[in-house]
């Protein structure tokens, strides 16, 4: 259990790491990490995580959306703050999982874990109060804000203003940045010639503005995106925003094979 | 219309290949969505009225008894009829009867997606009447037998092209044997055509934006004055409208007008607005001899008694639609009925069941644009995923779905086991992917790698990762 009342130097922070970051891009939860502890915080990543359960909510499972959102407040409501490299994970603990216990008796801690729950980025520039990272980038980057970020949680100029502080790094916004890139969750598999055709037009979109890289916060989109890209040959790096910021996209970026 | 929903899938695809829609529906971007972006900067109170027509709105559903009570009382009181339809079959009976008592050869319609939805002119034609469009994209969807695919600009999907070949054809039997290619001329060639048919008109049926409880008055927003020429020259004035257009005060009508240009078209009040109130006075220079109303349920009480009731806040401006990318993309045949977009994918399940529009629901990302932009703030994003759950618990979605989704949460609800599954897949398809970075296809998931890669995993998870660094 924490102390709460000594860990107002270092607040503790438990990393919902998200499963895509999870299974698919490992990197982007130790960049979180890293961003993190640069701030000051004391990071924990609880074991007892898998999924925040969207992918049963956005289907109409209440039952087992429940389920996982319990695990969920099991495993984080002990922290000073639960912090995802995700504005869709987020969006889910933040705004859904209080209207899905609207009726419980569960509400309150509900309420409590969703008043202390904030994508990562948001939570540095908004919660930490921190302007400026200090990161190196050469290239010319284009953002894609995923619409869960902006239009759930407002995240739009935090991002922005960090990679405005980033060395080498220029951004040059896409055309039609509240339009969805098409992945959606299940959308994207249910209906993917609708799909598709959104996120060909992203990355036309993207194109469009000449960047060599495109960032984004959520890994649905990015690897949609990036998947979108290959498939049709362009050779734009796709990387999640932490990355850059955390100094770490030296690796290969989405869907790039080793040399 | 006969629906369609039940295609989606394949209509989609269909309108996806269809270089000419496509080229029309661009336009949706740079024309309403601009126009209402720009409105949306020029008025400092846009945030305050929508908060306050929700407000009034949920307001009247909390009353909507009361007020269409008042409204009727009002309207038999300036001297008008009032006729209640609870399905549309008994809406169609009413508005073909009144046809039949007034000894009517010609109708005339002003649009009304009323009207769409209980399939007016079908019934009218059987039963005998000629009935004419008005509206110009109507008449033009008429001539070319086609459902709207919008509900305010119901021909948007047409090009000028196909309008030029689609009057030369048809207005031949009429005199006109040119084949027009200017855009006014064209407007000019209908206007023509369809002044005659207003000379000649017995009955004028029009929709109603609102129909206010205080006064009796209907309005109706046009920008081609059809409307009015509908329902002041034939003798016989029908209107037909859906019990969720009441509002209470002339006030409450002013606030949601200055709502509904602006989200629907960019303007900030249309060209024509006018306010009708029951049958021609003694005083009166022109107007109706009869004046009736044809109120239609229409499934709606159920709404009001459920959790979709915030959809009968919808004031019809299109704006949900307009900002939809899959609409944006695949058109408003694709889904098969009368009300296209998030609105139409709340309302045709309602209205046909959900085994016709079980697509609806869920051809939608969640995006969420559409609840950002509605002037009445319907959570549109949340009553679709309330229809899902209404299929889910029907079981009405694939049983493909509903085992795949039942084993990944049972796994997931174990992390352990979780942890040890993910971690060998993905150390799996790390050194399957591991040159390429990406698959061009995958077992399993043959809807994502049918129109992108999917790329490949890092390396082992995070988890296992993470566990064997803090081990060391």
């Amino acid at each position: 259990m924490t102390d709460r009342g000594t860990s107002a130097e270092k607040p503790r922070v438990g990393l919902f790491v998200t499963c895509l970051v999870d299974l698919y891009r490992p990197s982007v939860g130790f960049a979180a990490i890293k961003l993190l502890k640069q701030a000051g915080c004391e990071v924990d990543v609880p074991q007892l995580q898998t999924c925040c359960g969207q992918p049963a909510y956005n289907s109409g499972d209440d039952e087992h959306t429940r389920a996982l959102a319990l695990q969920v407040l099991q495993a984080f409501e002990d922290y000073d703050y639960v912090v995802a490299p995700s504005g869709s994970c987020l969006g889910m603990i933040r705004c859904h999982y209080p209207d899905l216990f609207a009726q419980h008796e569960l509400l309150a801690r509900f309420q409590a874990l969703s008043a202390k729950s904030h994508e990562l980025i948001s939570f540095l520039v908004d919660v930490l109060g921190i302007d400026q990272i200090k990161a190196s980038y050469t290239g010319q980057v284009t953002y894609h804000d995923s619409c869960s970020g902006l239009r759930e949680l407002g995240i739009s100029a935090q991002p922005r203003q960090l990679l405005a502080g980033v060395d080498g790094l220029s951004l040059t916004e896409l055309e039609g940045r509240e339009v969805c890139c098409g992945f959606g969750g299940t959308f994207c598999v249910k209906y993917p010639e609708i799909s598709g055709r959104m996120a060909a037009d992203k990355v036309a979109a993207a194109a469009a503005t000449g960047a060599d890289t495109l960032l984004a916060g959520d890994m649905g989109c990015l690897l949609n995106l990036a998947g979108k890209m290959r498939r049709e040959g362009v050779d734009t790096r796709v990387y999640h925003i932490a990355e850059v910021l955390a100094d770490m996209a030296d690796a290969e970026s989405i869907g790039e094979g080793k040399a | 219309m006969h629906p369609r929903s039940k295609f989606f899938e394949a209509n989609a695809t269909q309108a996806l290949r269809q270089p000419s829609l496509q080229a029309a529906l661009k336009q949706l971007e740079q024309g309403f969505v601009a126009g209402r972006a720009a409105c949306y900067e020029a008025l400092p109170e846009f945030e305050a009225l929508r908060d306050r027509a929700e407000e009034v709105l949920n307001h009247t559903l909390e009353n909507l008894d009361a007020y269409l009570l008042e409204y009727e009382a009002r309207v038999i009181e300036t001297g008008g009829q009032v006729h209640w339809a609870s399905t549309a079959d008994e809406a169609r009976r009413i508005v073909v009867d009144i046809c039949n008592q007034a000894g009517a050869g010609n109708v005339i319609r002003g649009k009304s997606m009323i009207g769409e939805e209980v399939g007016i002119n079908d019934a009218l034609e059987k039963a005998g009447f000629e009935v004419t469009e008005t509206d110009l994209g109507e008449y033009i969807l008429q001539l070319a037998e086609e459902p709207p695919s919008h509900i305010v600009a119901p021909a948007i999907h047409k090009t000028k092209d196909e309008i030029s070949d689609l009057f030369h054809s048809r207005h031949r039997e009429l005199g006109y044997h040119e084949r027009l290619t200017e855009r006014s001329a064209l407007v000019a060639e209908a206007r023509q055509v369809l002044r005659e048919k207003f000379q000649q008109a017995d009955v004028g049926i029009t929709g109603a934006n609102f129909l206010i409880a205080e006064t009796g008055s209907n309005v109706i927003v046009t920008n081609e004055g059809n409307g009015d020429l509908s329902s002041t020259l034939p003798r016989v004035q029908i209107v037909t409208a859906a019990i969720d257009k009441v509002v209470p005060t002339l006030e409450d009508a002013s606030l949601l007008l200055r709502l509904l240009g602006r989200s629907a078209t960019g303007q900030e009040i249309t060209a024509y607005t006018t306010f009708t109130t029951g049958p021609r006075r003694q005083t009166d220079a022109d107007g109706p001899a009869e004046y009736h109303v044809v109120i239609l349920d229409n499934h709606r009480s159920e709404m009001l008694a459920g959790e979709l009731r915030p959809m009968l806040r919808c004031i019809r401006c299109g704006a949900c639609m307009n900002h939809c990318p899959v609409y944006g993309r695949v058109g408003g045949h694709a889904y098969g009925w009368i009300y296209p977009g998030p609105m139409g994918s709340v309302l045709t399940p309602v209205m046909l069941g959900l085994d016709e529009a079980g697509h609806l629901p869920n051809a939608c990302s969640l995006n969420g644009r559409c609840a950002t932009v509605c002037p009445v703030k319907i959570p549109l994003p949340q009553l679709l995923r309330t229809l899902r759950g209404r299929q889910h618990r029907r079981r009405l979605n694939s049983r493909t779905a509903r085992m795949g989704l039942s084993i990944w949460a049972w796994i997931a609800l174990r992390p352990r086991l979780y942890q040890s599954i993910t971690r060998l897949a993905m150390s799996i398809m790390a050194l399957l992917g591991r040159r390429q970075g990406r698959f061009r296809r995958m077992p399993l998931a043959g809807g994502w790698t049918r129109v992108r890669d999917l790329p490949a995993p890092q390396g082992s998870t995070f988890q296992a990762q993470w566990r064997q660094r803090r081990q060391q």
